[in-house]
């Protein structure tokens, strides 16, 4: 790609995007921030302009909406102007929700990738399996995280492990599930060739349906690391856990701190698309490694 | 006398399907002997892929018996006796065209050296020397064909089954593919059990022609074609003889087909 194309291509529409959300952002802090101004004037029994509002809806303290630049001025002071091992860095406490993240994630992984290799192979674990993997989706999350840290907690278990289990209970699902049709993708004639060849079963998964299970393990992959990094969050919640992503979200609604909420979602955010991102490119690098056509 | 290979006697198959039974083979008794290479011909559905995945325990018959080399099918197969090579090349996408030959050799255990030679020598056989390291996506359909015939002899298996191998194929390409596959066959003395649409395509190959007819799938008839010798250039298909022969497989054809109307 020219230099050319990839402004046109990529910058370009991005950035007008951000821009274009960073302008309706300003709006809306204004229009939301601004009654508080109103009310703040008729106490003092002050009429004000809205020429006076304005400047003033975008450096409230307890802001119902803040301004972009008071989150990045939090996040400016809260990562590069703050030391890591700090408290209040909020690197810290990503570090903290990343790394019950990537573990959740990856007993996620373990556990999907087993359940998609038993049901693969045993038609019993098909039938009874599948219901309840589908069922343990649709309980909300909220009602069962408590429990999982209330139980664990009460066996012995505390600090890391019982928030990777929600990640893992969240991430495992679309794991299962993808490698199910990855491992069940090849064709007909495929399994048929290797029957030809009077394969063994532990052949065949090994040389046939666990390649063509890649890239539909890759795909759901970056579905499930995003969504243990939810899982990761939720179960900081209800513990009033004191450090992590989670915490600084509850603090934050506890003591009204809307800019350090916002602050901490951003950085969520970005946590989330950076953890995509690698997957992504750690994926892509496995295709091409197995051959896939350049798209 | 050279020994029969594959027997068939009586052999019947029929699909239970949703809209009731199909009967896709019925009847069918053919001896092969060893060396020959015998197509077998027909309209569509008549039960020529049926019948070569019988023999190849693809499938299992429902009535009568095949025997090959005096084993049942299963027991061939596990024994693997033949190399099947289907309509399509069949290769494995994530796998170079090395490694797709290497895929048999791996599942029969053989040691990396051994695999690098058969490899080697096959890949050179179907004029492939040299794209051993592009997957098969970087070649054309007919290199691909190629690669899965490599693939098949690999296996160094004494019978070749081949469904339309080439079916897919140009006519140049295709011409080129049965002379070659020709010479092979004169080289490397394998029985040949190999499924075409083309007439001049079976009368080029074969030392038997097997005509079916559809619904039931059944032999109407067999057609020898070993007069025509075993050393056959392109040219050959201009001869009176080789006329001869096509024209007897098209009116056999014709005659099969008719009282389905
Ligand atoms: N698995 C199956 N289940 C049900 N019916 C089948 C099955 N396989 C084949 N048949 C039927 O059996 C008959 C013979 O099929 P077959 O594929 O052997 O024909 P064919 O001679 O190879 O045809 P073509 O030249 O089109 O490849 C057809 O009527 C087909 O519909
Ligand atoms: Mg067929």
């Amino acid at each position: 790609m020219s230099d050319s194309s990839l402004f046109r291509d990529k910058i370009l529409p991005i950035g007008t995007v951000v821009l274009a959300i960073i302008a309706i952002w300003y709006a809306t802090a204004v229009f939301l921030n601004a009654p508080f101004e109103r009310d703040q004037a008729e106490r003092a029994k002050t009429t004000i302009s809205f020429s006076e509002i304005l400047p003033r809806t975008m450096a409230q303290e307890r802001p119902v909406l803040p301004a972009p630049h008071q989150v990045f001025a939090e996040l400016w002071d809260t990562t590069i102007g703050k030391k890591i091992t700090s408290k209040r860095s909020l690197v810290y406490h990503s570090w903290i929700t990343l790394s019950s993240t990537l573990l959740g994630f990856l007993m996620g992984t373990v556990l999907g990738v087993a359940l998609a290799v038993g049901i693969v192979h045993f038609q019993t674990l098909d039938r009874s399996l599948m219901p309840w993997i589908i069922t343990s989706q649709t309980i909300p999350i909220l009602a069962i995280a408590p429990m999982i840290i209330v139980v664990l907690n009460a066996v012995g278990i505390s600090g890391l492990l019982p928030k990777a289990t929600i990640s893992m209970y969240l991430s495992f699902f679309p794991i299962a599930v993808g490698m199910t049709k990855g491992l069940r993708s090849p064709e007909v004639m495929h399994l048929d060739l290797m029957r030809t060849y009077s394969a063994s079963a532990s052949q065949t998964f090994w040389k046939l349906r666990l390649p063509a299970a890649v890239p539909f393990l890759v795909t759901s992959m970056k579905v499930a690391i995003s969504i243990a990094l939810v899982g990761a969050i939720v179960g900081e919640l209800p513990t009033g856990a004191v450090a992590g992503l989670g915490a600084r979200l509850l603090a934050g609604s506890y003591y009204g701190q809307t800019v350090q909420i916002w602050s901490a979602l951003l950085m969520a955010a970005a946590l989330a698309g950076l953890l995509v991102m690698t997957v992504d490119i750690i994926g892509a690098r496995v295709n091409r490694r197995m051959g896939v056509k350049p798209a | 006398m050279p020994e029969t290979v594959i027997s068939a006697q009586n052999l019947g198959l029929t699909f239970e399907t949703n809209d009731g039974p199909v009967h896709a083979l019925k009847d069918i008794t053919l001896d092969i002997a060893e060396g020959e290479f015998v197509s077998l011909i027909g309209p569509s559905g008549c039960g020529k892929t049926t019948l070569l995945r019988v023999i190849a325990d693809l499938e299992k018959p429902t009535g009568g018996t095949v025997s090959i080399n005096g084993m049942t099918p299963e027991q061939a197969r596990l024994a693997r006796a033949y190399g099947y090579v289907f309509q399509q090349a069949a290769l494995l996408p994530w796998r170079t065209i090395e490694d797709n030959i290497s895929l048999p050799l791996e599942v029969m255990g053989l040691d990396s050296a051994t695999r690098a030679s058969r490899i080697k020598s096959n890949l050179e056989l179907v004029n492939l020397a040299g794209f051993e390291k592009k997957f098969p996506w970087q070649l054309s359909g007919g290199m691909q064909q190629r690669a899965s015939i490599a693939r098949a002899l690999a296996v160094e298996p004494q019978m070749l089954l081949m469904d339309e191998p080439f079916g897919a194929l140009d006519e140049i390409v295709r011409d080129h593919l049965n002379e070659q596959l020709l010479k092979l066959w004169a080289k490397t003395k394998k029985t040949v059990v190999f499924v075409t649409h083309s007439i001049p395509e079976a009368v080029f190959l074969s030392t038997k022609i097997v005509v079916m007819s559809p619904r039931p799938g059944r032999i109407h008839e067999i057609i020898d074609c070993s007069e025509l010798g075993t050393d056959r250039p392109l040219d050959i298909r201009e001869s009176p003889e080789f006329l001869r022969i096509a024209h007897q497989v098209r009116e056999g054809l014709k005659a099969g087909h008719s009282y389905d109307e």
